[in-house]
């Protein structure tokens, strides 16, 4: 068993609108630093997983993502294993 | 005689006026019961109170479904007793699949706090049945993600099947954009499952009991459910 690093992104699906995204896209016009078209705002995870195998670190974050880390009514997640 | 519990997190804060409500101003015998606790034998109706249960961390209700009381409240659920979600105990239900929808932060990004108008959309649910017929309710809020989100197919459902109970409106019942105000989807407040006898909402009944509060409407509310509930005890 080895331990293995993996980041999770969870934002939300693209037909939801986003409140907080778009807020700072407005932020962002004041600043003039050229033409931001969009911003969507989301959630950044680091875990630490106890595994035998990245194949098998990449299952249990997807379950821990899937039901806890996103609310699949609103949102969606991506898992990236750490080499 | 029934029994109601209200179901206690660390982080709930309004699970006292709730209790207060259903047992010092409506006389019904009404006990807290800490989100530990495993059972909910002998009780007929479950409140799951406002407050921000565990923190809200993650998102609002996403820890506290997972607390041990949350498998007896399905329980409940599944045996057809009414099961109650006032503000974070409306999310709650839906983090735990009880009830369809989410919250996105409200549209304005900040808490709102106040009065409002509602209008109670289906008479024949668990907070609904004790209403007069075109009623309008003066209730008040406290959140910062009410904002109610389904998709469109959902949506579609719940108007379809009559799961929405309550309605966002002006003090003379009509929906108009100043109204709503969180962004709620359909201007809804409050949703039931399907065979309704889960319903959340999120205006605060447990903070309008009694005219030194404002209005009494909120128990209208509770006097709904006591009669909803003997009924079927």
């Amino acid at each position: 068993m080895t331990l293995i690093k993996a980041n999770v992104v969870v934002k939300l699906k693209s037909a939801v609108h986003d409140p907080q995204g778009e807020t700072i896209r407005h932020a962002l016009e004041q600043l003039e630093l050229g033409q931001i078209e969009s911003v969507r705002q989301g959630k950044f995870f680091e875990l630490t997983v106890e595994a035998s195998s990245k194949e098998e670190a990449e299952k249990i974050v997807r379950e821990v993502a899937l039901r806890v880390l996103s609310n699949p009514v609103l949102e969606v997640f991506q898992v990236e294993i750490e080499s | 005689m029934p029994r109601f519990a209200v179901c206690v997190f660390p982080g709930s804060n309004c699970e006292e006026d709730v209790q207060y409500a259903l047992q010092n101003i409506l006389g019904e015998p009404t006990d807290l019961v800490w989100h530990k606790d495993t059972s909910l034998e002998g009780y007929d109706a479950a409140i799951l109170p406002g407050g921000f249960a565990h923190g809200d961390y993650l998102r609002p209700g996403a820890v506290a479904r997972f607390s041990p009381i949350m498998t007896a409240v399905q329980k409940m659920a599944n045996a057809g007793k009414p099961v109650i979600g006032i503000c974070n105990g409306f999310q709650m239900l839906q983090e735990a699949g009880l009830l369809p929808g989410a919250m996105l932060r409200n549209q304005t990004l900040t808490y709102i706090c106040r009065y409002l108008y509602l209008s109670p959309e289906q008479r024949d649910s668990p907070l609904t049945v004790g209403l007069t017929e075109g009623e309008i309710l003066r209730i008040p809020i406290g959140h910062a993600d009410g904002n109610y989100y389904a998709d469109d197919e959902t949506l579609e459902a719940l108007e379809r099947n009559d799961q929405v109970v309550f309605r966002y409106v002006n003090a003379q019942g009509a929906r108009d954009d100043t109204a709503n105000p969180n962004g709620a989807a359909n201007a809804i407040a409050g949703v039931r499952n399907e065979r309704g006898n889960v319903l959340g909402l999120m205006p605060h009944p447990d903070r309008c009991y009694q005219e030194e509060l404002g209005t009494a409407d909120g128990r209208k509310l509770f006097g709904s459910l006591i009669t909803w509930t003997k009924e079927r005890t």
